[in-house]
Formats: C-alpha cells, structure tokens, sequence
C-alpha cells in the first residue's frame, strides 16, 4: 500500500464531462472502482493503484490544482483561459468540445461607432479579446441565462460557451465569431510534478497511447 | 543565550541557519529602509511580480512606496568597481497584493545578490547556494535550473513575432506541447526546436545527453555554461537534487541567462525563484553583471509544525490582594524549576495547560493534573 504521501491526487469535474474523464483513466489502468458506488461520497481512493479522485465544481478543478490540493485535474480551456492558474497544462484531452464564441440577434449589425455591450461570465477571456482588436466594449458579468441579455435589450452580444448551438437557435441568436475553440486540459500543479513526475508521466503516456488508438 | 530550536518556528529557524550559510561565502547583510521613492518600481513595473504597490505621499509631497521588491533597491545602490563582485544577502518584508483578492500582504523575504563582474564561478556560487539553501529547509528540495540563453536564440532562429514569442514563452511555461505546435502551425513556423525545449526536462543524466537536440549558433555558448554549472553542482553533492527543466522562463526583458525555481515537498508552489538579470542591470544604467535569488519565508507556514498540546505547562492561581511578592516568589520558583508558567486571578477559557496550581497561605497547591 502506499502512503499518503505518494498517493497522486486527481481532481475531476463533477459531471458529464468528468465522467468521460474517468473512464479514459479506468482505461489508461488508473482504475478507481468505488467510484461506481451510488453514494454521495466525494473522495475515492484505490490504493494499489495509487490513486485518490475526487469530484469537485467544474469551475474550482484549477484552485484545487494551483493550490496543490490536488497533483492533477482536469478543467475545459475556457476555464484556464478566465483564471490564468499557474500550472502545468500537460495534455489536451480532445474531449467536451465547444468553442467560446459572440453571439448576438439574428441579423445584428455591429456598429463601430458606438460602445459594444457585451454580456457574459468569461469577463477575463471577453476583455483579452476585445482589447486585442482594440474596440471599446461594456462588460455585463452575467452568472448564467446570458442568452436573454441581447433579446431583452441588456446587451448587443454575448460572449459565452457554445456546444452544438441549439440554445441560440431556439432564441433567435447567432455566433457571429468564435473566440477561441475549447477542449478538456490535463492540468498538474507545479510543485507536485516536481515530486510526482514518474506518476504524472505514466498516467499521460498512457492516455495518449489510448489517444492514438482511439483515432 | 541559548535558544532551544523547539522554541522557533519554520521561517526563524530558516533564517538563522540561512544568514549562517551565506555569511560563510563572504555575503553581507543588505539593511534598508521600509520605504522608496515610487518612481523606482513604476520604471520597472513588470519586473516586479505583483503590479499593485502600496503609495502614499511623503511630507514633502513626494510619492513614496512601501517597497514590493529588495532587488531594484540593491541595483540602484550598488557601487561600480570593475572587476569586484558585490555580495550581499538581506531578509526584509516586503509588501504585495495578493492574486485572489487584491488584498494587501506583508511578506517575509530572505534572498541574496551578486552584483558586479560576474563570470563562470559566480553563477555556479549562486546556484549552489540556492540548491543549499532548500536542503537547509527540507531534504526533500528540487531546484529547476534554466537558462534563457538558450531559450530566446531559439525564438529568434524560427523568426517569430513579438506578439508570438510572449505566447510561445507561455506555452513553454505550462509544458504546453499541444498549444505550442498549434502557435506554429498558424505564424508557419518550426515548431520542432520548441516541442524539443518542452519535453526536455529531468534529471542531469537524462538531460545532458539529449541537449545536443537543442543546439543552434546563438545557444551553443549558453549550452556550454549551462553543462559547466550542473557538473559543478553535481560535484558538491547536489545531481540528484537539481533538474534541468526549460519550463522556468522569466521575462526576456530582464533576465538574460540562468533561472531557477526551487521547490519543496509539501509546498504548492515555488519557494525559490531567482536568475541572472543583466537586462534589468542594463536599463537602470549599471554596467555590469547580477544574479540572485529570493526565498519566499511566509510560504514556511503550510509545512505541518508540531502542533503542541498544552499552551503552558502551569497556570498558576492567586487570589485578588495576594501579596506580590509572594507570587513573583512562586512563578519564580515553578519557572526555574524548567516551566513556563502564566499567573492569573481565574483560569481564562479554551486555555490548555497541564498543572493548575493555587497560591495559598501554606504555598502552592496542586488543583488540576492532566499531564
């Protein structure tokens, strides 16, 4: 058994997406299976293998790493892109594909000579892209529903996560450019790799061979 | 005095076997003042690590700062004498925001610098140090070792932008392989040197044979210096303690050769973080050499101290109206006898001690036991 110490501890999104994440780490021979367990337990551990998961907010995985209460996690890009954690990002998983992109009322016409309102929660990622262009923008920090901003009139765009698009279709909203495209991130803290490379290492290079496979 | 170590916490202990070591190598304690002219760090606002600093306006309207940083101090201070290296060491707070909330921090910093005609054995000096200095706090240290002679000639090889290079830095910091090859693909520009620097990292013995991958014109002496500086540390008893990794980049625009970070089990984060900065000795006007690190002393506090179980060994109860010398003539007593002992007229709540003892007219009663 392994101590404490040497356990590597993985940091999952509850969810859909961290659901699929496990799996490609039960099949990459990190195997957890308590985790199959119906219960309200958040931590699993499987101590032959070495491994202690948890489930925590989508949106938190990145503190937990930055901070060390985990060795690896796994957080969509949008996520990192907002909070700029400083970590490792060791591995694009090529999984919970979407792209962050503007969207606005059908037909929309930007007019440059006025401020943009836009509406969003990605306040961080929304203002880096703005800037780049140069254009002069009112951010509206939303926490969610951002698509009724622009049909309400509280915003000309929104800058948000789109999945397949169906939401914006179904109220009459369009992209009008994508932001950046997204996708699931094996992040690992800095201090922990330094400590637990050979674990960290095996874990990735088994989940690209399994990668490789699958494509 | 005796001090017994068990009295000092993780930082007081750092800091009195760290002044130790450095004043053994010839480094004198750097002293100053709380204070600097605020012009001092707005000429060099990104060399600093938080950008948010303290200002206040001094009696004689001018705009002061409580200093974020010892290095630019020491820089502006230090005396040109060609072919003398300046060594000095400090142990300061310094005042920062935090990241999170934007609050402000006063922060326990330890560091030193070497500021002058700085060559070959200077820089292995240092490193050596700083490797020292982590085995000083934990045995169970890492100290990444980098050198940005070897990372910028590569930028400048492939030709990429300015705009390009600061992403491509980023992605090398992160170990970004797959973000990195993307950058590339879209500026068209070869990303194998790049993915090469990624996923060259490790141990002296894995690294050192694989640094030929990585040799162009413009890195070739940087190489050389880099490989002359591991075996020196490798000689002093450090090879399994340090790790060639190209994932420590510091802005280009100060610092010119070799970085570090050093890290400790236990820690999130870097507790070490220094480098050779002739860039930033450039622009403030000085001709010369430097390199140096800080040791972030506060970060000390998340290594697990043994908790004590008592706060006092005795409380020692005496009625109101006691005469005083016979209590001073008791604590006295209880105190030379090896305890630590607090007086009180009623045993103050949540308080934890092993003996409460009573001052009573025939002497000292024991009450409580629980030790």
């Amino acid at each position: 058994m392994q101590s404490l110490k040497t356990m590597l501890n993985i940091a999952l999104p509850k969810g859909r997406l961290g659901e699929k994440v496990y799996a490609m780490f039960e099949k990459a021979g990190f195997p957890c299976p308590s985790i199959h367990e119906n219960n309200r337990k958040l931590i699993f551990e499987n101590p032959e293998k070495g491994v202690r998961y948890f489930w925590v907010k989508p949106s938190d995985v990145a503190i937990y790493v930055e901070r060390g209460a985990a060795d690896i996690g796994v957080a969509g890009k949008d996520i990192l892109l907002e909070y700029a954690p400083d970590v490792y990002e060791l591995l694009d998983l090529d999984i919970g594909k979407c792209r962050m992109a503007v969207a606005a009322k059908k037909g929309f016409r930007d007019n440059p000579q006025k401020t943009l309102r836009v509406a969003t929660k990605f306040t961080n990622i929304t203002k880096a892209y703005y800037a780049a262009k140069g254009r002069d923008i009112d951010i509206i920090r939303l926490n969610g529903s951002i698509e009724i901003a622009p049909i309400l009139g509280l915003s000309d765009v929104i800058a948000d996560i789109v999945e397949t698009g169906t939401t914006l279709k179904e109220n009459n909203l369009e992209v009008v450019e994508t932001i950046v495209p997204i996708s699931a991130r094996l992040i690992a803290n800095k201090a922990g790799f330094k400590f637990k490379s050979a674990q960290v290492e095996a874990l990735i290079a088994a989940l690209r061979e399994n990668g490789e496979k699958d494509d | 005095m005796q001090i017994s170590s068990s009295l000092l916490k993780n930082d007081e202990k750092a800091i009195f076997s760290l002044r130790g070591l450095y004043r053994k190598y010839g480094y004198s304690q750097y002293k100053m003042s709380k204070f600097e002219a605020y012009d001092l760090y707005v000429r060099n606002k990104d060399f600093l690590v938080s950008d948010n600093i303290i200002t206040f306006t001094d009696a004689g309207g001018k705009l002061m700062a409580l200093k974020p940083d010892v290095t630019l101090s020491i820089i502006k201070n230090s005396p040109e004498e060609r072919g003398v290296v300046q060594k000095v060491y400090y142990n300061e707070n310094v005042y920062r925001a935090t990241k999170e909330s934007g609050a402000y921090k006063e922060i326990m910093q330890m560091g030193l610098e070497c500021l002058g005609d700085i060559d070959a054995y200077s820089v292995a000096e240092v490193c050596m140090l700083a490797a020292e200095s982590l085995s000083f706090i934990s045995p169970d240290f890492v100290l990444d070792i980098s050198h940005m002679g070897i990372i910028s000639p590569i930028l400048e090889e492939i030709g990429a932008s300015h705009a390009a290079k600061q992403e491509i830095l980023k992605c090398i910091g992160e170990k970004n392989a797959h973000e990195l090859a993307a950058i590339c693909a879209r500026d068209n520009l070869d990303a194998t040197l790049l993915c090469a620097l990624v996923q060259t990292y490790g141990a002296p013995a894995v690294v050192l044979p694989r640094l030929d991958a990585l040799r162009i014109e413009g890195n070739s002496s940087a190489i050389d210096d880099l490989i002359s500086v591991i075996s020196a540390l490798e000689k002093n008893g450090f090879g399994d303690k340090i790790r060639i990794d190209f994932s420590v980049v510091n802005d280009m625009n100060y610092y010119n050769g070799f970085v570090f970070r050093g890290f400790i089990e236990g820690l999130s984060a870097g507790i070490l973080s220094g480098g050779q900065y002739d860039a930033l000795m450039a622009k403030m006007g000085k001709k010369a050499g430097a390199i140096g690190f800080a040791i972030y002393l506060d970060m000390l506090e998340q290594l697990p101290e043994e908790e004590e179980a008592f706060d006092v060994d005795a409380v020692l109860l005496y009625e109101e109206g006691a005469a005083l010398e016979e209590v001073s003539d008791a604590v006295r007593l209880l105190a030379e006898d090896g305890k630590s002992v607090m007086a009180q007229k009623c045993v103050p709540k949540k308080l934890k001690y092993k003996q409460l003892l009573q001052l009573q007219e025939r002497g000292v009663a024991v009450i409580e036991n629980h030790a």
